[in-house]
């Protein structure tokens, strides 16, 4: 490897994880939390069989698991503003990203909440709870348990859709990755470059989740 | 005026009649045991009096209120509730919470207790039915007949008019069912009222003081403990009491 090749990587390994840190990981973060709430809402509404909801829900699943991720992101970002609807590019992906991740991440918590054993409501509606209070005291705290393996194999693999922001215009690693190969004709080595940063960090967030699993299983039952 | 009563209590599950129409009154400090073979409706009918099932019909008269089964409110289902307890036969304790939280939650959120009086309530019952070492471990860490008993707390702490018990051991291991039966003894003792769904007849025999015998949906004899186990009335009871007393027999030679 020649010199200049070396100091290029050494360089842009700071320029490139500055908006990892930056830019992926809150983008990550904020869609994931965003996708959770609308995860659990969706999820509830089909366990507790609400009768107009449940039926918006599946809809809202069947579309957003039958079209592609990047295909949503251009809706949004280039699609909308023909009819009026500006928005800039980081809070457009927000939105993608946690509509998105909220269908997948809603049909892991509704699997999560049906294992959980009817007894366990029908105890709680005998102590005297209301449904709500037993879902929100005992069912869903059990069934997030089940669900959180799965939830956090979704968060992994965010982090690395993140990078399809790029094509909207987000200045996050990816982007940023492409504009380092545009001067330097180096594209071989950057993008494996980039590739290892996202490595890098869905492995922390591997060594997290292991660390989560243990702690969950620590005091008590096995999910399920 | 009995503290409770149901009138022709009906319940199909589709085509499958499972209960005909079962009378039933309870007398404060009652213990009324059912008995009946597999299959009977027994199960259906205890939940049908707390309403995780739904009769098709009947009546209950709580406390001289009286509630249509097959459209009681909301409201008043929330209310009866509150006036009983269920122990079930898999226990079903919150597994996410410590045996102390199990008996806590009825409490502190279905009544709006301050905590601390919970607690104090939760820690008297966890110590009547003996787990006051057990406070903090989790249903998983519990053998059965630990966490049948800290169900029965569960019941107990909220200071019911009665409890349902549905074969508060029949999932237990044949060496664990007596902790859980000493409990319910000493529950009678002091007055408790109970319904139970049973197949131990030591119980039925020694402890309650009126027998209900259910069979295909149907009441077939009840009468006190004494004379039910005495002198049946009914054909149907003695050839159950026989079958049973033959169960008895082979148990006890299997185990010489
Ligand atoms: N949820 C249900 N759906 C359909 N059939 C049921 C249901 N619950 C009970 N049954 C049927 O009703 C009958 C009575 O059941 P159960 O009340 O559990 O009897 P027991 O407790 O006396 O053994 C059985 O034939 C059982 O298969
Ligand atoms: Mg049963």
């Amino acid at each position: 490897m020649t010199e200049g090749l070396w100091s290029l990587l050494v360089d842009s390994f700071w320029q490139i994880l500055l908006p990892g840190l930056t830019m992926t990981l809150p983008l990550t973060a904020v869609s994931f939390t965003f996708a959770l709430i609308i995860a659990i809402a969706v999820a509830l509404v089909q366990f507790a069989r609400l009768p107009v909801l449940r039926h918006l829900a599946r809809f809202y699943i069947w579309v957003i698991r039958g079209t592609p991720l990047l295909v949503q992101l251009f809706v949004v970002f280039y699609g909308l503003p023909h009819v009026g609807v500006l928005i800039d590019a980081v809070p457009a992906a927000i939105l993608v990203f946690s509509i998105n991740e909220g269908a997948y991440c809603a049909e892991t918590i509704r699997a999560a909440l049906e294992s959980v054993p009817p007894g366990q409501m029908e105890a709680g509606q005998c102590v005297g709870m209301s449904y709500l209070q037993v879902i929100r005291r005992i069912v869903l705290p059990q069934a997030m348990r089940t669900a959180f393996p799965t939830l956090a194999n979704s968060l992994i693999a965010m982090v690395k859709d993140t990078s399809l922001a790029a094509n909207i215009t987000v200045t996050e690693m990816f982007m940023v990755t492409q504009r380092i190969v545009a001067w330097s004709y180096e594209p071989l080595a950057l993008y494996i470059e980039v590739g290892l940063i996202y490595l890098l960090f869905c492995t922390v967030l591997t060594k997290v989740q292991h660390f989560g699993e243990k702690k969950l299983q620590t005091y008590g039952y096995q999910g399920g | 005026m009995a503290m409770l009563e149901v009138h022709s209590v009906k319940k199909s599950f589709g085509a499958l009649e499972v209960l005909k129409g079962v009378d039933l009154r309870v007398e404060q400090g009652d213990v009324v045991a059912i008995l009946g073979p597999s299959g009977s409706g027994k199960t259906t009918l205890l939940r049908c009096m707390n309403f995780l099932e739904r009769a098709d019909g009947g009546e209950m008269v709580f406390d001289g209120e009286r509630f249509p089964l097959e459209r009681i409110s909301k409201k008043d289902v929330a209310r009866l509730r509150r006036k009983t307890a269920f122990v079930f036969q898999n226990y079903n304790l919150f597994r996410n919470k410590t045996a102390l939280q199990n008996v806590t939650e009825g409490l502190i959120v279905a009544r709006k207790m301050p905590k601390g009086q919970a607690l104090d309530i939760a820690r008297r019952a966890l110590a009547k039915v003996g787990l006051s070492d057990r406070e903090d471990h989790y249903p998983s860490q519990l053998s059965g007949g630990q966490q049948q008993r800290v169900a029965i707390a569960r019941a107990i702490a909220t200071d019911p008019e009665i409890i349902y018990f549905d074969e508060p051991t029949s999932a237990l291991d044949p060496e664990l069912t007596g902790e859980v039966l000493a409990v319910m003894r000493e529950l009678a003792r002091e007055g408790m009222t109970m319904l139970v769904v049973t197949h131990e007849m030591s119980f039925a025999r020694n402890v309650s003081n009126r027998v209900i015998f259910l069979e295909r949906g149907a009441v077939v004899e009840e009468g006190d403990a004494k004379s039910f186990f005495q002198s049946p009335r009914e054909e149907r009871t003695r050839a159950f009491l026989r079958t049973l007393s033959g169960e008895e027999h082979t148990e006890k030679e299997s185990e010489t």
